[in-house]
């Protein structure tokens, strides 16, 4: 399937020119075409790391840390929006991601061909309402829905730190951001991890199901541990999802900025996106270059994320 | 095979992952959401600047203060209308960028007006004259907005409130419903035994500028903080925007917070005290707290800023007021230009403007004496 290939198969050249030169035109269009598609990835990303990072000068030069005077901090402002955004995310994954996995074993394993194509259609189908919508549901119809669970996790459960202090209602805390976000998350998880799941190579499970394994051992043995890696790069494509939302986030929280872990009160937390998001439009000068260094700091924190992904899909992919 | 094609998986969802993030970060932030600037039907008379409509043509650019977005966009498009009416060919677009931005913009020459909640300093005119054809710019209020102290409370419809009580709910001090400090001022009311939750925008925002501005005149020992446009006190109850806060209250029980009046709604709200009586807000008390306010000194006759008296203890005044203003340029170089800001602002000040302010945006309607001061100023920009 090679070039080469192709090159020795085709028959000695007739001299016709025009037929092959022909081709060799097409060959080389499409050969410039996608080398500069795959180049304008990184023209892109150099647009906005570069704009990041010096529109973000102004408020590093000014800052307490580089000029010793000023009245803001780089790390004061920036910190506890890392720490809202990263907490909000992981919560998201942590409730996201084992009824993902639920949902895409029950389509790839359990369910009637039948239901499982509709059941495909209807996650399918999550991921393409907008945030926006999401924010207004969640802010108006699932925040009241939740408040009773978070009385009873706050009575019941309050020496758990996570579930401590005193929510008050309307409860636009941070575990319904995180609630809605795993909502979000869930479609892109289950989506990529059904794939996974269906790509187990046959004659495995099938070696399983004969050696008398029933089909949740099956699936312990065989189909879980074939797709850990793709279940990781699936649920690292939702963190990626969750760390960036803005509309959402913005629209249900009520903001704060502590290291507060108590999820359950209001006004304690935010995500960088949506202070970008709420701040800007009355921002100008160095509030604005702080903004955008929040930003920068977001980009930063996605490509790391990126990159612990790869290593963790790289070590922990299927053995072969 | 299957190994493979298992890691091409796993490659392309991780390379998607930075792209997700990142468009999240594009999100905009849509203040408000009124924004029904149905043209108000266009009436036939012309007001003062009738006629001469017919000449204008080309664009008209602003940008500035996102409170009177909707009031700009009634204005703009009731104001083309008018305009095409008359067989002219104008454009005229109005961006909600904020006001510091719009003032940096309009000082860069890259609109020719600006909407903007505080006034151009003197540093700033001082500025202008590079822009504005070696004259300087100036300053009209055409927007007034009085702003509602809401609360949701149930089984209670209206509330006296007094700075001294406003300002110890804010702060933090004045915590339950049946705070002998409320009682004191609603003898009639059953206030009931409840916490109070205030409720704060999240935004950096000129309702809230105004809002804290009102409390720490009136009532510096109960709000100590100062006027500011972000909210100084950690945690609590908020909301983006006006929407967002407005929701907020309504969510919860016991909520107290400050909005646009416009946006109240079915809320409950409070009537301020001012002098002995307590004032409930209207278009007409709000422009009249502007009317008892002195202009503020030592600027230009033709740059009308108001110095917002609120301490006023006059009667019929509701103190709690946002003003945004018209930054227009005293000379414009391009005739066309010019006189196109010359239209579209006297439309803006004029009875019929002033009105679809009060309808898209419930703006309160300018007084006719401030008018008149504003149309000579306008009178007053040269051309050409």
């Amino acid at each position: 399937m090679s070039t080469t290939d192709l090159e020795s198969d085709s028959p000695a050249p007739q001299t016709s020119s025009m037929r092959g030169s022909g081709r060799r035109v097409g060959d080389s269009v499409f050969s410039y075409l996608s080398v500069g598609s795959g180049l304008l990835i990184f023209l892109t990303l150099a647009a906005v790391a570069i704009f990041l990072t010096s529109e973000s000068m102004p408020a590093v030069i000014a800052s307490q840390e580089f000029s010793g005077t000023s009245e803001f901090s780089l790390i004061e402002v920036t910190l506890p929006l890392v720490y809202g955004t990263v907490l909000a995310s992981a919560i998201a994954l942590v409730i996201a991601i084992p009824i993902s996995i639920g949902i895409a074993l029950f389509i790839s394993h359990f369910a009637p061909r039948r239901l499982a194509s509709g059941l495909g259609y209807m996650i399918d189908l999550l991921a393409a309402v907008p945030s926006v919508v999401y924010g207004l549901w969640g802010g108006i119809w699932l925040v009241p829905k939740l408040e009773p669970v978070y009385v009873f996790l706050n009575t019941y459960f309050g020496w758990i730190p996570l579930f401590a202090g005193e929510p008050t209602a309307p409860m636009r805390n941070l575990a319904s951001a995180s609630v809605v976000l795993a909502v979000m998350v869930l479609p892109i998880i289950t989506a990529v991890s059904r794939e996974v799941f269906l790509q187990t190579p046959r004659l495995q499970e099938e070696a399983a199901l004969a050696l008398g394994a029933t089909r949740w051992e099956t699936i312990r043995t065989v189909v879980l541990p074939f797709g850990r890696g793709g279940v990781v790069a699936a649920s690292m494509l939702g963190l990626g999802r969750a760390l960036g939302e803005t509309m959402a986030v913005l629209m249900i929280l009520a903001p704060g900025a502590t290291f507060s872990l108590h999820i359950l009160e209001v006004g304690r937390h935010n995500s960088i996106a949506a202070n970008i998001a709420s701040k800007q439009a009355e921002a100008s000068g160095v509030d604005m270059s702080l903004l955008i260094f929040t930003g920068l700091v977001l980009f930063v924190l996605t490509f790391i994320i990126n990159a612990l992904a790869r290593w963790i899909v790289a070590r922990s992919g299927p053995k072969s | 095979m299957n190994v493979r094609q298992n890691k091409l998986v796993s490659l392309a969802a991780l390379g998607l992952v930075g792209g997700l993030a990142l468009a999240g970060c594009g999100g905009g932030s849509d203040e408000g959401n009124g924004g029904n600037g149905g043209g108000s039907g266009a009436s036939d008379n012309g007001g003062a600047s009738a006629g001469g409509y017919a000449e204008l043509t080309g664009n008209l650019a602003g940008s500035g203060a996102s409170s009177m977005q909707n009031a700009q966009t009634a204005w703009t498009e009731s104001f083309m209308g008018l305009v095409g009416a008359e067989g002219g060919d104008l454009t005229v677009t109005y961006d909600p960028t904020g006001s510091g931005t719009g003032r940096e913009q309009f000082l860069s020459g890259q609109v020719k007006f600006a909407g903007t909640d505080a006034a151009l300093d003197e540093e700033e005119l001082a500025a202008s004259t590079e822009v504005c054809n070696d004259e300087q710019a100036f300053n009209l209020p055409v927007y007034i907005s009085p702003i509602a102290v809401v609360f949701n409370l149930e089984g209670v419809e209206s509330l006296n409130l007094s700075a001294e009580v406003i300002g110890g709910i804010f702060a933090g001090d004045i915590t339950n419903w049946n705070d002998p400090a409320i009682a004191d001022l609603n003898p009639d009311a059953e206030l009931p035994d409840l916490d109070i939750v205030p409720v704060h925008r999240s935004d950096d925002s000129g309702t809230t500028e105004n809002f804290t501005e009102y409390l720490s005149k009136n009532a510096p020992d109960a709000w100590t903080h100062g006027p500011i446009e972000t909210w100084p006190i950690d945690g609590g109850q908020s909301g983006d925007g006006t929407s967002g806060l407005i929701s907020t209250v309504e969510g919860g029980n016991g909520t107290i917070g400050y909005a646009d009046a416009s946006q109240a709604g079915n809320l409950g709200t409070a009537s301020i005290q001012v002098g002995e009586e307590f004032v409930e807000y209207s278009s007409e008390a709000a422009a009249k707290a502007v009317d008892v306010s002195p202009r503020e000194e030592g600027r230009e006759e033709n740059d009308i800023v108001v110095e917002l008296d609120r301490t006023t203890e006059e009667s019929g005044v509701y103190p709690i007021v946002l003003i945004s203003y018209l930054a227009l340029c005293g000379s414009y170089a391009d005739s066309a230009e010019g006189e196109a800001v010359k239209a579209y602002a006297s439309y803006i000040i004029s009875e019929e403007g002033q009105q679809a302010g009060l309808e898209n945006a419930g703006s309160a309607p300018i007084s006719e004496e401030l008018r008149t001061e504003a149309q000579a100023a306008i009178d007053g920009i040269t051309v050409g």
